[in-house]
């Protein structure tokens, strides 16, 4: 592999990553923003709310998870390595 | 490019590395062979060993086994619905307890004390070709329960609220397999790869409470691949009027 198709490789995999960090980030802040009003409204709904807030969380982590999947093909399996 | 740039005693990260296995003009992965087949045949023990000797009050892995089984029949009757959840609930079942006991088994079973010629032994949904199979699976399926319980009906769906919606439904098609596999294997890599990176930078305490978030992770992938699948199912089954 050249180097600069290494260079190029290895800042795409790290935008890859970190942009997609930033939608989940939010989306997981307001979620959680949800659950707690919710908890503070209703105590006794804390079980239930908190199944579905681990659910939700892990559906918008495998949003970043999708990035780091591309940076990971990147990184071991690029496929401009010529 | 290939190996992480570190050793590690129990689990060395060998990301695209594999011991192959020729088989005509096919070249398999061996170690992910060798932990289904070990995941498979743990499982099988369970069920064997649980369901024989029955009992009217379930004691010990019977007991196990009804919880599971009563688990897996909620996670189902919710997603499919009251009608055709029975045909459905070995499958998703299945699917349930072969990712959750494969990525547990990655993560608890020290798979470093084996040797291999090349690669390393860890939880098959960390190969991607074993996510995209049950993906796959899962496609087909969804496919297979639309047709056969409604028949050439079962194309109604695509055009539901209206025909506007079909290209995105074909689309959908695609995309259901591809963010089903991406996620599990994504999620199981991503977690040995935090644990390497840790373990890497601190070897001691540190890592152990990064553990555990990855098993409880795991524990949740299996449990949105299994109501995922069955959520597909689900509205493939579903009669609109």
């Amino acid at each position: 592999m050249d180097s600069i198709t290494t260079a190029a490789s290895v800042v795409a995999a790290g935008l890859a990553v970190g942009l997609g960090a930033i939608g989940p980030g939010i989306g997981q802040g307001s979620a959680a923003q949800g659950a707690v009003e919710g908890i503070a409204r209703q105590p006794e709904a804390e079980g239930k709310i908190r199944g579905t807030l681990l659910l939700s969380f892990a559906f918008m982590e495998s949003l970043t998870i999708y990035g780091l999947v591309v940076a990971l093909v990147l990184l071991f399996a690029n496929p401009f390595a010529g | 490019m290939g190996t992480l740039p570190f050793v590690f005693p129990f689990a060395e990260l060998e990301v695209g590395q594999h011991l192959y296995w020729q088989l005509g003009n096919l070249r398999l992965h061996g170690q992910v062979f060798m932990t289904s087949w070990i995941v498979i045949g743990a499982l099988l023990a369970l069920v064997v060993v649980g369901t024989r000797k029955m009992e009217r009050d379930p004691k010990g892995v019977q007991n196990l086994l009804e919880f599971l089984w009563d688990y897996i029949r909620d996670l189902a009757r919710t997603q499919i619905g009251e009608k055709a959840y029975r045909d459905w609930m070995p499958f998703i079942g299945t699917l349930f307890l072969f990712i959750f006991v494969s990525n547990w088994g990655g993560a608890l079973v020290p798979w470093r004390l084996i040797k291999l010629p090349s690669g390393e032994l860890g939880a098959p949904t960390a190969d991607i070709n074993t996510t995209v199979a049950l993906a796959l699976l899962v496609s087909l399926s969804y496919f297979y329960a639309g047709l056969s319980r409604k028949g050439l009906r079962y194309f109604e769906y695509y055009v539901h609220p209206t025909p506007i919606m079909l290209p995105f439904k074909i689309v959908e098609d695609f995309t259901k397999p591809l963010s089903l596999s991406f996620r599990l294997f994504g999620n199981i890599l991503a977690d040995e790869l935090v644990v390497a990176v840790l373990v890497f930078l601190v070897p001691l305490v540190l890592p152990v409470p990064v553990m555990f978030l990855g098993l409880f992770t795991s524990a949740i992938q299996a449990l949105i691949f299994a109501t995922l699948a069955a959520y597909y199912i689900g509205e493939a089954v579903e009669e609109h009027h």
